[in-house]
């Protein structure tokens, strides 16, 4: 159709297009890159005595004597590894429960649901995408708790006697997680299913595949690329997560979220904080580039 | 979608019969609105203490208008999301649009696959990293957390959800349209603001509003980015619910999900209508 260089007649009105980027890499260089990037430098400094950072005079001497890499080297304590053994569990029951959840739905709004109600079932799951995480959380607050709703309910039709110790649970965190990220599960499946061939699944048919055979070797493997979105999209955020656990966990439902947080809201400890999260950023870095590699196998587009 | 045609049996590939496939959407549609739905009706009950119904009040919401540091975290709130709103929609709008044009030759651009991941990164990574990263920098800066630090932290998150969805009203352009125009010899700024900016504008418009919900919205970042004195109402509600659950806190929060699914919905609407024309 258009011929290269046609769109923007060559190399100076390219350079013209190419300046609106500008502000957007200027913004983001200064506020994003930059802060990353200085978050860790400071996970190898000390901390000061007043919050801050300890002054460091000699940086040969710093680095020989091994208290640039103390942050690391703490965060490796069994009290913290356990921290973080717990989240990764939490991000992957999470990220599982989701899918087996939220498979079936999308399977249903993109299949199987008349057409005129698609747009509004697919609607549905948008809106709670974007409406308020801490909203979310708090209305399971409001059901959970001793005198909360459902133990109101439990405790007036006599099923139980006295209220049960919902609140406060690593299952009431499980909820709020489940909950919370369900939408983002959802969307990228029914996305893929949306365009799955269903030729193809009839292919299978009629050359005598059940209808359990022809999910597990022809659906699954045609809509693994949204299974793979929607694990990234799960499973990152839930990693990192601390108002969850906050408002619906005890204090043995501690995450890696909560433990970071800690260190700047209350600690006031910057540069442990900073490793613990530069120590994330490296996890989900990781995971984002086995994720892009992937795609671009696969021969998808990677989000933008 | 396949053109497989009406006879296409859709029972076909799907290993679940219909009535239990049904009945689990139905139950994970409850489960997604059920909890918002019981915090909504008890924000008019006039208990105080208990999760039993016991009459209809307005009272809670009375009492809200009266609070004035709940007032006060609104009008911050308004004020974060109305600037934040307007820069990340310049900005994304301007990244997506030269992303677009420039990604249209096949060779791409240099810098091109830097300038996408640059975009990508604030959506993925995980909102406490970039809270951490930015109150460090201002920490290290000596810049003063307030208000700007606050709006500085969701611009950064917000340029990116603006460029992904213009980016992707801008896929679903004509490219000859642009052409005509060049061709009836308009220039590229008269071209860009008489053509390409009209068609794109219900996915600007519906970013915008996007943006303007998220940036209402955020707990997380804002947390780590806000100075004494720039209490936001995500933050404000934050405090309410650390004291006590209480009924002003379900009317606070019935007020902002009302705000907040109002613009999703008219966002949702743009971007549909958008399906349709193109």
């Amino acid at each position: 159709m258009l011929e290269p260089g046609a769109y923007g007649g060559g190399a100076v009105k390219t350079k013209g297009v190419k300046a609106l980027l500008l502000p957007t890499w200027a913004v983001l260089g200064v506020f994003f890159l930059a802060p990353l990037v200085l978050m860790l430098a400071v996970s190898f400094r000390e901390r000061g005595a007043y919050g801050g950072l300890r002054a460091m005079t000699d940086l040969t001497a710093y680095v020989r004597s091994g208290a640039w890499f103390a942050n690391y080297v703490r965060s490796a304590n069994p009290i913290y590894l356990s921290i973080a053994w717990r989240s990764l569990w939490m991000a992957v029951l999470t990220t599982v429960l989701c899918l087996l959840i939220s498979y079936p739905v999308a399977w249903w709004i993109a299949v199987r649901a008349p057409r005129r109600w698609k747009n509004l079932l697919l609607g549905l799951v948008v809106v709670p995408f974007w409406t308020s995480f801490l909203i979310r959380t708090y209305a399971w607050m409001f059901i959970l708790r001793g005198e909360g709703l459902l133990n109101a309910a439990l405790l007036g039709t006599g099923v139980i006697h006295r209220p049960l110790e919902l609140l406060y649970t690593p299952f009431a965190v499980m909820i709020g997680l489940v909950y919370g990220e369900l939408p983002f599960m959802i969307l990228p499946l029914y996305a893929s299913l949306e365009k799955l061939d269903r030729t193809l699944l009839e292919a299978a048919s009629d050359l005598g595949a059940g209808g359990a055979a022809v999910f597990r070797r022809v659906t699954v493997p045609l809509t693994l690329p949204g299974i793979v979105a929607g694990v990234v999209l799960v499973f990152i955020p839930s990693l990192g997560q601390f108002v969850v656990s906050d408002l619906l966990g005890g204090a043995k439902s501690m995450l890696l979220g909560n433990l970071i947080q800690n260190q700047f809201a209350v600690a006031r400890n910057q540069p442990f904080g900073a490793a613990l999260a530069f120590e994330l950023t490296a996890a989900v870095l990781l995971l984002l580039l086995a994720y892009a590699l992937y795609m671009k196998k696969k021969g998808e587009e990677v989000l933008l | 979608m396949s053109d497989s045609g009406p006879e296409s049996d859709l029972r076909i590939g799907s290993p679940w019969p219909r009535r239990l496939l049904v009945s689990h959407g139905v139950l994970v549609y409850l489960f997604l609105y059920l909890p918002i739905a019981v915090l909504v009706v008890f924000s008019f009950n006039a208990a105080r203490q208990t999760a039993v119904w016991t009459g209809f009040t307005l009272d809670w919401y009375r009492r809200l208008l009266r609070d004035g540091v709940l007032l006060g975290a609104v009008r911050n709130s308004l004020e974060v999301a109305a600037v934040t709103t307007v820069v990340a929609t310049v900005l994304g709008t301007l990244a997506a649009f030269a992303l677009g044009t420039l990604g249209r030759s096949p060779a791409g651009f240099r810098g091109q696959r830097a300038t996408q991941a640059l975009l990508m990164l604030p959506v993925v990574i995980p909102e406490i990293v970039l809270g951490a990263a930015l109150v460090t920098f201002f920490g290290v800066s000596h810049l003063r957390l307030s208000l700007a630090t606050v709006i500085i932290a969701h611009v950064v998150f917000s340029i990116s959800y603006v460029a992904i969805v213009v980016r992707a009203r801008l896929a679903g352009l004509d490219p000859a349209l642009e052409e005509a125009a060049r061709d009836l010899g308009a220039g590229a700024f008269d071209t860009f603001r008489r053509v390409t900016l009209p068609l794109l504008l219900p996915g600007v418009v519906a970013s915008a509003l996007l943006v303007f919900t998220l940036s209402i919205d955020d707990y997380v970042i804002t947390s780590f980015v806000a100075g004494v004195g720039a209490t936001t109402l995500p933050l404000h509600i934050y405090s309410m619910l650390k004291v006590g659950v209480t009924p002003e806190v379900n009317a606070v929060s019935t007020l902002l999900l009302a705000v907040t699914v109002v613009l999703i919905v008219a966002a949702q609407r743009l971007l549909q209508e958008d399906r349709r024309t193109t």
